[in-house]
């Protein structure tokens, strides 16, 4: 009774409050958080997206409208853990906005409230372009969205303070939502666990690691260096040891490496949304998980 | 950065030193995994890590057929010009890059060319990070914003040597001590002011007039989006440097001195495409630039000395495209040409009379990058800048250890 008091009171609030001034400025450097902040701030904020999700968030360029719309934002909301260390610095020094800071309120980074897998220990590249604080991919986690959501909706109403009672009633409403949701995803990915599967890039751990899945083989020989046909091979050569289920890119990368696999190693190739945008049905964060579970679902049969 | 690689040593010393401790660090890593998804770590970014070094090496190896000027026709050279390649195997000279945040205000730059038997300090300031209204003053030594190429250190370019137009008016870069204000408009559409005072001690400037103010630029950049493949940024400057005394010296040891001003106006325009700004498969890159100048003064020289007026009305231009046909591989080519305008009678046969040659030159690379952070490079140039042609080969490497370089569009 209690509970349904409490949702009927956040629905009303979220009904009936209309956002005071002007809508918060936010600049999303990926999708994934475009998307959390749309969800958080409804029509208090006015989110621009940097990237999309068929670009590699690894090699985005500080184009002269992303240093434009830099400088009108209020709040950047960034994945951090050097992911977007190529082109976000430039932004920040060319820019000219002071309020956007690193280390300042008006710079949020979703790597700060996740612990990172994948820390190296040892630095070198030799290794590939390795991130030196982990895999920065923290996002194919739902839980590590619950994680930043809440980070964020303080972050928002800490900036936005006049809107502060918005946005905790939205993170509320967003935060119930996802719990129902990742219990569904959790539960229709349970015939997933311990499957073997080859991917392209290290871009898919914290997914692996939250449905279980096990990630034997990876299509780019170091971490940013493009898969060759001789090291193809050696994948396929490995493969007819220890077989796989299936192989996995995001919408972005090169369909050809994993092709050139799929036909020869027999299995199937799998693009996932990796983002939102990266398909049709991943419009939006539940969109993405749902679709993802869906293709990976399809592919396991 | 240094942290990083300080942490890097150390661990890896930690490691070898015994194998239990490596077994600890595994499984520090493992119980890191398991660990519940509650902890929060503090922000950490890249200027986290005080501060960011990266090191360039480059390398060329040339060759030239016999008619091979390193000097343009018409046009004097500078003394201190980078842009031109020795013949045969050569270090192209290394450059150290040290750049960090230097509180919530300021950001820090330095970048140091080593070479043989100098160390040149190639820029060298400070820029704020907290000025209202868009506003970015830097101070120090830094390359002049004027152009698209201008501000691009010699690992960036796109061939093994700049295009003409900015080895015969600007000696290569043109960089000075000065201070520069920029103004971003809160606009959708990309519009940057800036203006610049330097010292005007370097090409084309000299002497450092006007008590080292010799030397004042103005630019003004535009950009956008086009679709959701094309971005395109276009461009006016004008430099207007005086000089005192710039003397340069022919391959008889004559010298020539020019007192005079030197306004430069540059038009430049870039289009880069990538399909849905991927740039992971294949890109493309097109930019033009054109060069203007009217040089107005005297040139000082012989024995016994004579003075002459010097006011030819000299222009450039180039235009290149790069393409990335496939991961790693990129072809280039690129057009270059140069109008030196007629000196007066005194100085016919001289390296300032371009005897109604247009020098000119074609050029085509090919690139190779292994990662982001190594290239390999050969490229072909039929050199028409002085009367005679010559081909030049050219093999170069360039490699980046350290910091992930961060480049402008």
């Amino acid at each position: 009774m209690k509970k349904a008091f409490l949702h009927f009171l956040t629905f009303s609030l979220l009904l009936f409050h209309i956002p005071v001034s002007a809508a918060l400025r936010v600049f999303a450097c990926e999708p994934e958080w475009g998307a959390l902040a749309a969800e958080l701030g409804g029509p208090a904020v006015n989110v621009y997206t940097a990237t999309t999700g068929l670009q590699d968030p690894h090699l985005v360029e500080a184009r002269p409208s992303l240093i434009a719309q830099m400088r009108r934002t209020d709040l950047v909301v960034c994945t951090g853990g050097d992911l977007e260390q190529g082109w976000l610095p430039l932004l920040f020094q060319q820019a000219g906005n002071s309020r956007v800071q690193p280390g300042g309120p008006g710079y949020f980074e979703a790597a700060a409230f996740v612990t990172l897998l994948e820390v190296p220990s040892r630095l070198d590249r030799a290794e590939g372009d390795i991130h030196a604080m982990g895999n920065p991919h923290l996002h194919l986690d739902p839980r590590n969205i619950a994680l930043v959501a809440a980070g964020l909706a303080k972050r928002l109403a800490q900036i936005d303070s006049v809107n502060a009672v918005h946005y905790q009633a939205r993170h509320d409403d967003f935060s119930r939502r996802w719990t129902q949701a990742m219990r569904r995803w959790e539960q229709q990915g349970a015939p997933l666990k311990g499957l073997a599967i080859v991917t392209q890039h290290k871009s898919w751990s914290y997914l692996n690691n939250w449905l279980g899945l096990r990630d034997i083989a990876t299509l780019e020989p170091k971490p940013g260096v493009p898969p060759s046909s001789a090291y193809l091979s050696q994948v396929l050569a490995q493969l007819r040891q220890r077989p796989a289920k299936m192989i996995i890119r995001a919408a972005y990368q090169d369909v050809r490496p994993s092709r050139w696999l799929s036909e020869r190693a027999n299995i199937p190739a799998v693009e996932l949304p990796y983002t939102v945008g990266g398909s049709d049905q991943a419009r939006d964060l539940f969109g993405l998980f749902d679709d993802t579970l869906a293709r990976l679902l399809k592919a396991a049969q | 950065m240094i942290k990083k690689q300080f942490a890097a040593i150390g661990m890896v010393a930690v490691l070898s030193q015994s194998v239990i401790a490596e077994e600890a660090v595994k499984q520090e890593m493992a119980d890191e995994m398991r660990r519940p998804w509650q902890t929060q770590r503090p922000i950490v970014t890249s200027s986290a890590f005080n501060p960011a070094v990266s090191l360039i090496l480059y390398g060329t190896y040339s060759r030239f057929t016999k008619n091979y000027h390193e000097e343009i026709h018409g046009f004097a050279p500078a003394a201190d010009a980078h842009g031109a390649t020795r013949e045969g195997l050569s270090l192209q000279g290394s450059e150290l890059v040290v750049s960090s945040n230097i509180d919530d205000k300021f950001y820090g730059l330095i970048i140091v060319r080593l070479e043989d038997d100098k160390t040149k300090v190639e820029e060298a300031f400070f820029q704020t990070l907290a000025l209202p209204q868009g506003l970015t003053l830097k101070g120090g030594r830094f390359l002049s914003g004027i152009g698209y190429l201008n501000e691009q250190h010699p690992h960036f370019w796109d061939f093994v040597d700049i295009a003409l137009p900015y080895r015969a008016m600007l000696g290569g870069n043109y960089g000075d001590d000065g201070v520069q204000l920029r103004w971003v408009a809160p606009a959708p559409l990309f519009v940057e002011a800036g203006a610049e005072v330097l010292r005007g001690e370097n090409f084309p400037a000299g002497g450092a007039a006007k008590r080292g103010a010799g030397a004042r630029s103005v630019f003004v950049n535009l950009g956008d989006d086009v679709g959701a493949s094309h971005s395109w940024r276009a461009g006016v400057a004008r430099l207007e440097a005086d000089a005192q005394g710039r003397v340069f010296e022919d391959d008889a040891h004559n010298q020539y001195s020019f007192t005079g001003k030197a306004p430069l106006n540059i038009a430049n325009f870039v289009w880069k495409w990538a399909p849905l700004r991927n740039p992971a498969v294949t890109n493309f890159k097109f930019q033009a630039e054109y060069f203007q100048r009217d040089e107005n003064g005297k040139y000082t020289f012989g024995a016994p000395a004579q003075e002459v007026n010097y006011g030819p009305r000299q222009s450039g231009w180039y235009a290149q495209a790069v393409y990335q046909f496939m991961p790693r591989w990129r072809v280039g080519a690129r057009y270059d040409e140069l109008k030196g305008g007629t000196p007066p009678m005194e100085l016919a046969d001289t390296l300032l009379d371009a005897e109604g040659h247009k020098p000119r030159r074609a050029s085509m690379m090919v690139d190779f990058s292994n990662s982001a952070f190594s290239r390999l490079r050969v490229q072909f140039s039929h050199n028409q800048t002085a009367p005679k042609d010559a081909n030049e080969v050219y093999l170069q490497y360039i490699m980046s250890l350290g910091a992930h370089g961060a480049h402008k569009f």
